[in-house]
């Protein structure tokens, strides 16, 4: 920008809450702490959302309970309800908060996942999403009828169809098509109504969906995938992607990244929105903010968890060393089958972390325990309220993101603080809504309406010829 | 005649209502079919008339005229479906009492899914899931999840025998409901698969489960297998309440095996007692532990204050779907006090009725405000809702977890 402009609308905060996982970042030692299971709790998180104006709620799916020396992992939250019963269970709860979750299509059918989905829609008022993810592991696959393994290349190959034919469901009934007129005893204006074939490499259907048109036409769907291929994927065929990019640089890298994929599908930069997780620690002075920080980070990794953490960059039982003391002399052994089951592998190079690790150990003069708690999950913007203000707002206005999905460390206060500090200060900034606005989130969000699923398998055809199946493959995400 | 006071009674939600002209009577909402407030009334309606529970209808394909046939041409009649599953968990936060008994298919699904959703619906309501487990016996149902090829059920189909002699249908038949036996055992595996008290939360050893207190279920059947725990712990319920629709002895057997309620369809009183004793011969032969099934029998009703406004609603009906309406389960006309009486008349052998409102909401507020004083009158249903769980309500109690030792 050159010289005084006229004030341009600044560019909205998206926000979006997610229910804390089950994984260390989740304190359940905290007196605060609630159950994970009732639903007080995802009333509660929900609720506190919808005061603050944000998007949508996010939950996740638990398909396995995690194990770790071929034990059931212990240590963090464990149990899970079931995403779209929750989801629908709120839908009555909340009446503007966007409603997302997250639904594997490995172990699932189009059929079926459409006709959930496009219930939610209709349940909801058009304020339906699908995190879409696929998971790499046979170990899952042991709770499922088609069991588990799928080769990376097929998985995604797999994954994109899936997103495909479910969006030729959605289709299958035009807008309108229930006329509902019992003067003239018409219900359907065309019997049967539905009708839908998706003859493809993976699925090959054909018959009559049950769900007329839902109010989105087709819910939001989000893809949660940082790679290459995850990259491409989201670009031929989400509307918002969820990243783990939450720091500045990366985040503008990432962003100006997959907003150019967009182009090839004949999309603009704002029908992708790039959501990064993020977690947040206030605090009344940065150095209150800073110790708060660190007292949640001790909660995190307790001796036992340190412990846990370690042997998955060492793949190797670390059970007999105390936490307290220092690194194992021992090198990792990434050669060895893996250690954790039902988690994606946080470590690329293992002997190379294990190497930095060390030296840092040294340096600081760290036990294992500090050591994992300098190096593993800090929080992403610890501040004052309007320090965190200021942050998120510089990261959405100077492109390192559109918003974010936050994540809180306690179920189910852990929204509280920051709805009541932080979004006043982004509501007085003009960038985020003070009211909500009738619309489907789709609106909201500033997606536009939906683009026929014809349109989708006709724009990703040229592009999929470019890339090759191959980026697809290198996708590696779990959100366990 | 059982206690008369412990009649049951729940109601069966199905689109506009069971008559597929019933959409078309002035009261009707076929406008709202597929928006939450019109469940959302029905089921406060159902509230306040003290009813055990609502059931709602659900299959993985479109309504049809014929019960074998796949989606035909018929304009004139309601056509799509919502989630059940999902219905009934919207529904739930908006009810404090009534039970919530969802279908739910047993052929294409898989049941570790369907377990968590139901484990979770009990959470949602507080103990009043339920769930009606039904099979998808339909090749056009198939055809949607293209994983596998089932025979046509038309009776006579080309070059074999009619219903139940042709042995191709008779497998047919008799696989799916082996396989809806797998898939209630599994779900009702998975429910367990957690102590009630594996949740520890001790902060001395770190530790949120006593991962002694989870369990693999460890499945292997001829359909799937399935290894376990559950994601979901052991509902509130500890195992929510399982139903299944019957119309012979092949499904009693299925119902006495897996199944706490069973929807019967009796013609008369004297057939309802013949079902009741088929019912336990069934349970006999499957070496049926704890309770007996609770065994509802299942009606169409149209009622209106006056039996000839009912009897003429549906032959109004029947001339604009231009058939005589024909289901499965018998069709009372008349009025709330004389369905009291029949209700009462049949009730040897049967704990209570699941009646299907012909036209909602209209025979669903004849059933709440004028069948339900009817039988308070006569002391034969309740006058409040004394239980919190759907379970309780149903006199069955909270059973141990098959993997609870009892060695403490």
């Amino acid at each position: 920008m050159t010289g005084p402009v006229e004030a341009s609308p600044a560019k909205q905060v998206i926000l979006a809450a997610h229910f804390p996982g089950v994984n260390n970042h989740t304190v359940w030692s905290d007196p605060q702490a609630a159950s994970q299971i009732e639903f007080a709790s995802f009333e509660h998180l929900a609720r506190t959302a919808e005061a603050g104006m944000f998007d949508f709620f996010f939950l996740a799916e638990g398909l396995r309970l995690r194990e770790q020396r071929g034990q059931i992992h212990d240590l963090d939250v464990v149990g899970r309800p079931n995403t779209m019963t929750v989801l629908a269970a709120l839908a009555g709860v909340v009446t503007h908060l966007g409603l997302a979750g997250t639904i594997q299509a490995t172990y699932n059918e189009p059929y079926e996942v459409a006709r959930q989905f496009a219930t939610l829609d209709h349940l909801s008022g058009g304020r339906a999403a699908w995190n879409v993810v696929t998971s790499p592991d046979a170990f899952t696959g042991e709770n499922f009828r088609r069991g588990g393994y799928l080769d990376r290349e097929q998985r995604y190959q797999r994954a994109a169809e899936f997103v495909q034919a479910t969006r030729e469901l959605w289709d299958s009934w035009p807008a309108g098509a229930i006329a509902a007129g019992p003067e003239r005893g018409v219900f359907v204006r065309e019997a049967p109504p539905g009708a839908f074939a998706h003859h493809g490499e993976h699925f090959d259907i054909a018959g009559h969906f049950t769900v007329p048109r839902s109010p989105q036409g087709h819910p939001v769907i989000i893809q949660a995938g940082d790679s290459g291929g995850g990259r491409e994927f989201a670009a031929a065929s989400a509307d918002a992607i969820f990243t783990r990019h939450s720091t500045f640089g990366a985040g503008r890298e990432f962003y100006a990244d997959v907003k150019s994929r967009l182009a090839r599908y004949g999309r603009v930069p704002d029908e992708l929105k790039v959501l990064p997780g993020a977690s947040f620690v206030l605090g009344d002075t940065e150095d209150d903010a800073r110790e708060r920080a660190h007292h949640i980070r001790r909660q995190q990794v307790s001796p036992q968890t340190a412990i846990l953490l370690l042997e998955q960059v060492w793949n190797t039982d670390l059970s007999g060393y105390d936490a307290e003391g220092p690194l194992p002399e021992t090198d990792p052994e990434p050669a060895a089958p893996s250690i954790i089951q039902g988690r994606a592998r946080q470590h690329a190079d293992p002997m190379e972390t294990a190497r930095q690790w060390r030296a840092l150990a040294e340096e600081k003069k760290l036990s294992i325990r500090e050591l994992m708690i300098e190096v593993t999950g800090r929080q992403s913007f610890i501040g004052t309220p309007a320090g965190v203000a200021g942050q998120i707002n510089r990261f959405v206005q100077q492109d390192a993101c559109d918003g974010f999905i936050l994540v809180p460390h306690i179920i189910p206060a852990g929204l509280d603080e920051f709805v009541a500090k932080v979004v006043p200060l982004l509501q007085e900034r003009g960038v985020l809504r003070t009211e909500y606005r009738a619309g489907t989130l789709r609106e909201r969000l500033g997606l536009g309406s939906a683009r026929p699923a014809a349109a989708w398998a006709a724009a990703a055809q040229p592009a999929a010829r470019a890339t090759g199946s191959s980026a697809l493959a290198r996708e590696e995400q779990v959100h366990a | 005649m059982p206690e008369a006071a412990a009649l049951h009674l729940a109601a069966a939600l199905d689109g506009a209502g069971w008559h597929p002209a019933g959409w078309r009577e002035p009261g009707a909402r076929p406008g709202d079919l597929f928006t939450s407030g019109y469940w959302a009334d029905l089921a406060a309606e159902a509230e306040r008339g003290l009813l055990d529970f609502i059931t709602i209808e659900d299959a993985l394909g479109l309504q049809a005229a014929s019960r074998y046939g796949g989606p035909d041409g018929r304009a004139d009649q309601v056509r799509g479906r919502l989630d059940a599953v999902l219905i009934a968990a919207q529904l739930a936060p908006a009810t404090s009492r009534i039970g919530l008994v969802p279908t739910a298919t047993t052929t294409h699904t898989e049941p570790f899914h369907v377990s968590t959703a139901i484990a979770t619906l009990d959470y949602v309501s507080s103990g009043r899931a339920g769930w009606r487990a039904q099979v998808s016996s339909r090749a056009s149902e198939a055809a949607h999840f293209g994983r596998r090829e089932l025979p046509e059920l038309r009776p006579g189909a080309p070059g074999r025998p009619a219903g139940r002699a042709d042995p191709v249908v008779a497998d047919h038949v008799a696989g799916l409901f082996g396989e809806a036996a797998d898939a209630v055992e599994v779900v009702r595996r998975l429910w367990d698969s957690w102590a009630d008290d594996a949740v520890i939360r001790d902060v001395p050893s770190g530790r949120f489960v006593d991962r002694d207190k989870l369990h693999y279920i460890d499945f292997e059947g001829r359909w799937f297998s399935v290894r376990g725990p559950s994601i979901t712990p052991r509902p509130p319920q500890g195992q929510p309440v399982v139903a299944a629709l019957a119309h012979g002895p092949l499904p009693y057997r299925f119902a006495a095996a897996a199944a706490d309620v069973v929807f019967v369809t009796p013609r008369d009183a004297g057939d309802a007692r013949a079902i009741a004793g088929q019912v336990r011969e069934a349970e006999r032969e499957t070496g049926r532990a704890g309770p007996p099934l609770r065994v509802f029998g299942d009606l169409v009703v149209f009622l209106d204050r006056d039996a000839g406004v009912a009897a003429g609603r549906r032959g109004r009906l029947d001339h604009l779907d231009e058939a005589r309406y024909a289901p499965d389960a018998a069709v009372f006309t008349g009025t709330p006090g004389q369905l009291a009486g029949l209700l009462l008349e049949w009730g040897e052998g049967l704990d209570g009725y699941r009646l299907r409102p012909a036209v909602l909401p209209h025979d669903l507020e004849q059933i709440t405000r004028g069948l339900v004083p009817a039988l308070q009158r006569r002391g034969a249903f309740r006058a409040g809702y004394p239980d919190r769980s759907l379970r309780e309500r149903l006199g069955l109690p909270r059973p141990a977890s098959r993997y609870a030792t009892t060695a403490a």
